[in-house]
């Protein structure tokens, strides 16, 4: 430890971290608009500049070590001056577009305009000529807001090993873009939304879907029905100012209701299925002698890197849909049936912590007859958009539970939220089919992985199985690697595209704090600890499925609805 | 520029790596004149990084084309001495007579346009290069000329075919 005095207070810091770093955990706001904690300091943007004694220029605090007696200033005037100046040549060639822009209100660059108190165009710049890229099903781009901190370059290459983007052109010209400045559509882009979600500005967002629910929610000759990821009720909340981590499930079914969707399903019961049923595939391959590892496939952004980047392991991903679309090729066939409506009648909205699922949503095997299974995905931050724009107010709701047939789920469906979550679902549900029996301990604490890669030898009916958790795409590549070296030996591998889960999806509120996030994820294994129904095989609402549809996991009608096949994909890598 | 061309270049390099990159991208460019589509995503694969890097390294300097440059490549010195002599004013006159910006080529093929760093012949400002030979004391007017003339000769040849 080395002590350093800050704004005249001594201040005990970690030898050789970045003063930032020191100066956040002692709750100093220092603005920053380059800053990935995750990474390395690029030294970009100048704003978190602060004075310390004895030098004579202003020292950027993220890539500035502690040092034993080191003196600092955050506020001085200079620093000060020093970041207004920074923030009005950013503004110089920005369009005045705050009320129409998706960021408002939660805009970085907004608030530090307003923070530094610019009032006025101090420099005036030429503006942007560059086109929206809108051509993406998940993500835009709008090249006039962005202020080219590089932020969406590094966590797309350096998180997520996908580079699809990266700087170009150089001077005035300098934008950033994909290779030969593209349509994202056309690119290696697998629609996370990390990108998005590290974004100080509005210049990256969803593609959104508001427009086609309220259109259909408006539209007398529609059923419209939703269904809810898992991560969606412990996340929403925070966009009403509750305390992160809160369960808003029962209001918010109240809440749906009130908009006007005829039915509320309850998206963690898609995540029972389909843990049941890659249980069964788990099993199968086992026994069958593979190909293994069975890597899991519910996060579509994944999916989409094996088949452009690894096809190689193509074979490996589990033939099964995600939760969501397993669900939706329920809602258009079993639910159609029993309600006794005409599928092309329902209007099938998902509600998800994810951009990736909207491209998702599109794909052509993802549907039946040229009818989507899902017919919108409204990202989290979509949703309360919609509940502010009609006026519902969460907090004042009474709790109402989902609706049959989807409304029943266990708490292994609602933990695959977050990363390792699915891994503990299907592991669940495996020792019960080989064993007859409930594991001892349903609890894999070992898999519970916040970030980075988890492994656990799990011993199940005298067999031992080697299963790994990883999250973040980069983590997931490197992995991948290593299974192919012959380095791991591995059965299971569960792989979730954000950093963290769903949970930290690219569809949830921005702006959220590693803590926000973390008790995210801790009311999910709060509810894992409190509830009685913590497997999917005992979920009452699944075992009626398989009695009165599919029959058993991996039946000749459950391959037709619940799985589906990949293939390489021809993209610029 | 044909993918044999770029594998014949590549294959004299195969143990290239990362840092090698600038120095292909000439190397290739230097076989017909530009850098195509397929011509950077072979390096990109060649070298093992994202074609999204190597463009952006690619778009960084001027010195790299992305088009095949016209059957007239007018070459626009941008150097001091040049500068002095008035070659900003020269520079608009081709931009708004051919209607291309500097990295450009017509959409006929008959003229591409590049403002460069300095062409070595600072004693001739303003200079301009067509084809590699160099006209000097250049004025919008005098150029002006000269282009004309590169449309005669184009019309000579097309008919003489
Ligand atoms: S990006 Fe931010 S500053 Fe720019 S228009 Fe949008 S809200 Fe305003
Ligand atoms: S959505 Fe993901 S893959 Fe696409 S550009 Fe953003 S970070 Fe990269
Ligand atoms: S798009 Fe956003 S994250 Fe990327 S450079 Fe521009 S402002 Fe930064
Ligand atoms: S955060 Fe330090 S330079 Fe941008």
């Amino acid at each position: 430890m080395v002590t350093i005095e800050v704004n005249k207070r001594p201040l005990r810091a970690r030898e050789g971290e970045r003063l930032l770093a020191a100066l956040r955990r002692a709750g100093l706001s220092v603005p920053t608009l380059c800053d990935v904690p995750a990474l390395f300091p690029s030294g970009a943007c100048r704003l978190c500049v602060v004075e310390v004694e004895g030098r004579r220029r202003l020292a950027p605090s993220c890539a500035t070590p502690v040092e034993e007696g080191m003196k600092v200033m955050t506020h001085s005037p200079r620093a000060v001056r020093a970041r207004q100046t920074i923030v009005e040549l950013l503004l110089a060639n920005h369009p005045d577009d705050c009320l129409y822009c998706f960021r408002n209100g939660a805009c970085q660059l907004q608030r530090l305009a307003e923070d530094l108190g610019v009032r006025q165009r101090r420099y005036v710049g030429a503006k942007s000529d560059r086109k929206i890229d809108l051509a993406g099903p998940s993500i835009v781009r709008d090249p006039a807001k962005c202020i080219l901190c590089g932020k969406c370059v590094r966590v797309c290459e350096e998180i997520q090993g996908v580079a699809a983007i990266d700087f170009h052109g150089r001077g005035s010209r300098t934008c950033i873009g994909t290779a030969f400045d593209e349509s994202l559509n056309l690119s290696s882009c697998v629609g996370c939304g990390q990108c998005l979600m590290t974004c100080p500005t509005g210049a990256l967002r969803e593609q959104s879907h508001v427009k086609e629910v309220v259109g259909a929610l408006d539209d007398p000759a529609k059923l419209v029905v939703v269904q809810l990821a898992p991560a969606v009720s412990v996340s929403l909340g925070e966009a009403f100012g509750l305390e992160p981590g809160t369960d808003v499930a029962g209001p918010l079914a109240a809440a749906l209701r009130e908009l006007g969707f005829a039915r509320v399903f309850d998206g963690a019961l898609g995540a029972d299925l389909a843990a049941m049923e890659m249980a069964a595939e788990f099993v199968e391959r086992i026994t069958r002698g593979g190909p293994l590892p069975m890597l899991t496939s519910g996060s579509p952004g994944w999916v989409r890197f094996v088949e452009e980047f690894r096809p190689d392991f193509l074979e490996n991903l589990s033939t099964c849909k995600s939760p969501q679309q397993m669900l939706g090729a329920l809602i258009k066939t079993y639910f159609a049936q029993q309600a006794e409506v005409d599928p092309a009648r329902i209007f099938s909205v998902a509600v998800m912590p994810c951009t990736a699922k909207k491209a998702e949503a599109e794909r052509p095997e993802m549907g039946c007859g040229g009818r989507p299974d899902v017919d919108a995905v409204l990202t989290t931050r979509e949703l309360a958009r919609i509940l502010r724009m009609r006026g519902v107010d969460l907090a004042a709701l009474s709790p109402e539970p989902a609706d049959e047939p989807f409304g029943e789920r266990s708490t292994a469906g609602k933990l695959c939220g977050a990363a390792g979550g699915a891994a503990e679902a299907v592991m669940r549900s495996v020792h019960f089919l080989l064993t007859g029996k409930d594991l001892p301990n349903l609890r894999l604490q070992a898999l519970r992985a916040p970030e980075g890669v988890k492994e656990a030898r799990l011993r199940v009916g005298g067999r031992d199985f080697g299963v790994a958790v990883v999250s973040g795409l980069g983590g997931a590549r490197r992995l991948l690697d290593e299974i192919r070296a012959g380095w791991r030996s591995l059965h299971f591998v569960e792989v979730a595209t954000c950093p963290g889960g769903c949970v930290a999806g690219g569809g949830q509120p921005v702006g959220a704090s590693a803590q926000a996030v973390r008790a995210r994820a801790e009311a999910l294994y709060g509810l894992d600890a409190d509830e009685p129904i913590r497997t999917a095989h005992a979920n009452g609402a699944v075992q009626r499925l398989y009695q009165d549809l599919l029959g058993k996991p991996l039946s000749a009608r459950g391959r037709e609805l619940l799985h589906t096949r990949y293939a390489k994909r021809e993209v610029v890598i | 520029m044909t993918v044999a061309d770029v594998d014949a270049v590549l294959r004299r390099h195969p143990a290239a790596r990362r840092d090698a990159l600038i120095p292909l991208l000439q190397e290739v460019q230097e076989t017909r004149g530009y850098l195509s589509r397929e011509a950077i995503l072979q390096i990109s694969r060649h070298l093992n990084l994202p074609a999204a890097k190597v463009y952006g390294v690619a778009t960084f300097y001027s010195q790299f084309r992305f088009r095949p440059p016209g059957k007239f490549h007018v070459q626009v010195c941008r150097g001091t001495g040049c500068h002095v002599a008035g070659s900003a004013r020269v520079l608009q006159a081709v931009v708004e007579g051919l209607g291309l910006r500097p990295g450009e080529t017509s959409r006929d093929g008959l003229f591409s346009l590049e403002a460069v760093a300095c062409l070595g012949a600072c004693a001739q400002s303003p200079v301009v290069a067509v084809n590699g030979e160099f006209h000097a004391g250049m004025t919008p007017d005098s150029l002006s000329a000269v282009l004309d003339s590169c449309r005669a000769k184009a019309c000579d040849d097309a008919r003489a075919h």
